[in-house]
């Protein structure tokens, strides 16, 4: 009997063994992450490997609304602290134990100059540890909106750090090269095994995730993601179709119909909270890439209008995006707090206005300037940038495009090495005053303002409204936010183009809930 | 001049050119490719680096005998409107630009190092024969590959754009020469001990001299017909490089480019934004490929 038994155990674990072996996802996109770094890069190809294996205090549903992570629960016990209790008994995957210590250094390296995740913890003054597991956040004013912050601060082991010298995080501007670059250690649901820039990473699943009992994730059964960029839109298109890969997360708008029709593949599709906009130099006396010289064309609201009312955004909805975008006229969509319609207008299309303002502002005969461009980043990012190259060209600003792939595109925006360039920006907080602290606060050294404000734009009564924001709840936030929507779309210190439309393309055998922020969360991923 | 032109038409050459329809044809496939992309910005229906000239309502037009083609476009429109007519007339004319250089910086350094080995012999004929050798044992693709990456990596990006072009042209040149070296040395091992060399050197003619004046002029048979087949090579080579995104930059577009940028609207139904570019390489290479074919047979005297 006891033989028996033995036999049948073992050949249980065969099947397991098995079975875990088809429970493989071969994953691609377009873009690499450019670090492995938690709080080095706040771009969505880094967030989208670094989430499955890093996990935050505060997790998102699938819904995006908040959910006990590492933190069981948390209050607000008075204005300007709040309380975690922390999960007991977590560990990292290299073994070290989680405790309160962790949390206050994780939040304390978010805060480094290196840092890019600053807008995440820019109203924090410090964290203090109350008791092994339980943790006091201390704010500098109330923020009503921390626990949304906090939901995107990865947690890091503080004796790994140290002992790796990665206190501070890796500073991607200066192309610094350190050993979280290449190495992760999290709590998460996946642990990274393999990291090879470029071609691959492997990441395995880590059975002892405290979240594996949680119901969402107890029909998972993900034991391993193979992740590999494939920048050429048809080669990525074959590869899904050949079986060569399990999961696109950016397929290419023009292959949709046939990805839909063939067979064994789905396309699950929905919109993303992710404006496509361009942003201008404002600040510099005289610009990097152009030919006008003493004055800067940019510092001109109606040179700013001319190239705004120069493009035809339907035209790039329908062609290029093959109208898989919504055209808007303000830089957050309405899924995050503080959105209005009333100001989600956008100056229309008219080319002979837009020379009449060229002519008006004192440039006749229009002038040169380079348009940086990710090329990998965003959906159809090059094209739509060539679209609008041709547009202001057609008015007579001479656009040269410089498109290049989104590491080298952001350490060159990061330096605030650009004249205009195309950006898309995500709301991982669903309120608004991340995208305004983020983009349009004047960068004055406070944590996260204008972190991503490489146009260098500056409006001191943007700013007043931006620290109502900060500090006040109620009907004097939203009116504050209604005002500064109504200058940006007056000032225009941005040109909106639309918010995206995210496709997502898989084998029929594979389940995995399509996500607004663009994140696969392969912790609720199924493979049949 | 009028003498000249009569003697040509005399020439063996040229009865071996009527007789053969294939040639022919090829002959005046190439004339019109090299025709095309030589006078694109007069000839051209419209100027694919004008930006202000795209617009974007005219993307994805179809050929025009299809059912929505337009007449102003004659093969269709790509994703931002360009005509692809004129943006591969405007490629081949890269194309062929890079073609011509590189084989005629291969064919300079290649006889150069040929006439040298050759006349010379000894220790200076074998060095220069094992780095030929080695270089053989390269695909030359590799090669060209390899030079690209170098200058990359050395070179910033801006500047890199500049000189880009150039960057292409040497790569492949280097990669072609050891043929045209070799070549060479062969017919001029042959020809240094005929009685007209030894003459010449008996009455003291400097060595260099010989080199260019007399051995040269009755090698020049073989290296034309090299030459015609290499420059088919170098064409392709181009476009590989392009295609993999190595080439010319993407300003000014070759016929490579454009099959790469079209490769990505397979899948999705408009074949002809690739097909075509496709096509046109295709022409040019095997009509330049035929009429070296030719020229070797007419050129060999064995075969008359």
């Amino acid at each position: 009997m006891r033989k028996l038994l033995m036999a049948a155990a073992l050949a249980m674990g065969l099947c397991a063994g098995w079975a875990a072996e088809a429970q493989t996802v071969r994953w691609s996109a377009s873009g690499d992450p450019n670090t492995m770094d938690p709080h080095s890069q706040n771009v969505g190809t880094v967030t989208m490997v670094l989430q499955q294996i890093y996990d935050t205090l505060i997790a998102r549903n699938q819904d995006l609304g908040l959910a006990p992570g590492l933190a069981t629960r948390w209050e607000q016990v008075e204005p300007t602290r709040w309380r975690f209790w922390l999960r007991d008994g977590v560990t990292f995957h290299e073994g070290q134990a989680f405790a309160a210590e962790d949390v206050v250094f994780s939040v304390t390296r978010a805060q480094q100059p290196t840092s890019n995740y600053a807008i995440y913890v820019d109203t924090i003054d410090r964290a203090v540890q109350v008791e092994p597991l339980v943790v006091d956040v201390i704010t500098t004013v109330a923020d009503p909106i921390l626990p949304n912050k906090i939901a995107s601060l990865m947690i890091m082991s503080r004796s790994w750090s140290e002992a790796h010298n990665a206190t501070r995080p890796q500073n991607t501007r200066a192309r610094e090269e350190m050993f979280t670059t290449r190495n992760a250690n999290g709590t998460g649901a996946f642990r990274l095994q393999t990291r090879e820039p470029d071609v691959r990473t492997v990441l395995v699943r880590n059975r002892d995730w405290w979240g594996w009992r949680e119901p969402a994730s107890r029909e998972a059964n993900i034991q391993e993601i193979i992740y590999r960029p494939i920048s050429s839109d048809a080669t990525r298109v074959a590869a899904l179709l050949s079986g060569e890969v399990d999961f696109v997360l950016d397929p290419p708008l023009q292959d949709l119909n046939r990805l839909r029709a063939a067979p064994n593949i789905k396309v699950t599709e929905g919109p993303e909270v992710r404006t496509i906009f361009l942003a201008m130099d404002v600040y510099r006396d005289e610009l990097l890439y152009s030919d006008v010289r003493g004055r800067n064309p940019f510092k001109d609201l109606r040179v700013r209008q001319a190239l705004y009312q120069a493009i035809d955004i339907q035209a790039i909805h329908r062609t290029v995006m093959r109208g898989q975008s919504v055209v808007t006229g303000t830089f957050f969509p309405p899924q995050v707090n503080g959105y209005s319609q009333e100001e989600d207008v956008r100056l229309p299309y008219d080319q002979a206005r837009a020379r009449q303002l060229l002519a008006e502002a004192g440039y006749p005969n229009g002038f040169e300037v380079t348009l940086d461009c990710p090329n990998n980043r965003y959906i159809n990012d090059e094209q739509i940038c060539q679209a609008v190259a041709a547009m202001w060209t057609r008015v007579g600003v001479r656009t040269r495009l410089n498109a290049m792939p989104l590491a080298p595109f952001f350490a060159k925006i990061q330096r605030d090495d650009t004249s205009v360039y195309l950006l898309g920006w995500g709301v991982p907080t669903l309120d608004a005053l991340y995208s305004f602290q983020s983009l349009l606060r004047s960068r004055d050294g406070g944590q996260g303002n204008g972190i991503w404000n490489y146009g260098r734009y500056s409006n001191a009564r943007m700013d007043e409204l931006i620290g109502i924001m900060v500090n006040q709840s109620g009907a004097p936030r939203d009116a504050a936010i209604r005002e500064a929507l109504r200058i940006y779309r007056e000032d225009i210190p941005h040109i909106p183009l639309h918010h995206q439309m995210i496709p997502w393309a898989m084998r029929a055998n594979f389940t995995i809930p399509h996500m607004a922020n663009n994140q696969p969360y392969f912790r609720w991923a199924r493979m049949n | 001049m009028a003498a000249v032109v009569k003697r040509f038409f005399d020439s063996d050459l040229w009865w071996s050119f009527k007789r053969s329809p294939v040639t022919v044809l090829s002959a005046v496939v190439a004339l019109v490719c090299i025709f095309g992309a030589a006078l694109a910005p007069w000839i051209a229906p419209h100027d694919p680096f004008d930006l202000a000239s795209l617009n974007l309502i005219d993307a994805f037009k179809p050929p025009v005998w299809a059912e929505d083609g337009v007449a102003e476009y004659l093969l269709g429109t790509d994703d931002q409107g360009r005509d692809v007519l004129s943006a591969i007339m405007y490629g081949a004319r890269v194309s062929l630009l890079v073609g011509l250089s590189a084989t005629a910086f291969a064919t300079l350094v290649g006889v150069s190092v040929g006439l040298i080995a050759g006349y010379v012999g000894g220790a200076v004929d074998g060095l220069l024969m094992r780095i030929c050798d080695i270089q053989l044992t390269f695909p030359s693709i590799l090669v060209a590959l390899l030079v690209d990456g170098v200058v990359r990596a050395v070179v910033p990006r801006e500047v890199h754009d500049q000189i880009a072009i150039f960057v292409v042209i040497f790569a492949i040149g280097i990669s072609e020469w050891p043929k045209f070296a070799r070549t060479v040395r062969g017919s001029t091992l042959v020809e240094r001990n005929k009685e007209y060399v030894q003459a010449a050197r008996v009455i003291g003619v400097p060595k260099l001299r010989i080199m260019a004046t007399h051995v040269l002029p009755n090698v020049v048979g073989p290296v034309l017909v090299v030459a015609t087949l290499n420059l088919g090579l170098a064409i392709l080579s181009e476009a590989t490089l392009s295609f993999l995104g190595v080439g010319v930059p993407p300003t000014q577009p070759s016929l490579g480019t454009l099959i790469r940028i079209g490769n990505d609207f397979l899948f999705s139904g408009e074949w002809w934004i690739t097909i075509f570019p496709g096509v046109a390489l295709v022409a040019m290479v095997l009509s330049v490929n035929l009429l070296g074919d030719w020229l070797r047979d007419a050129l060999n005297p064995k075969l008359r």
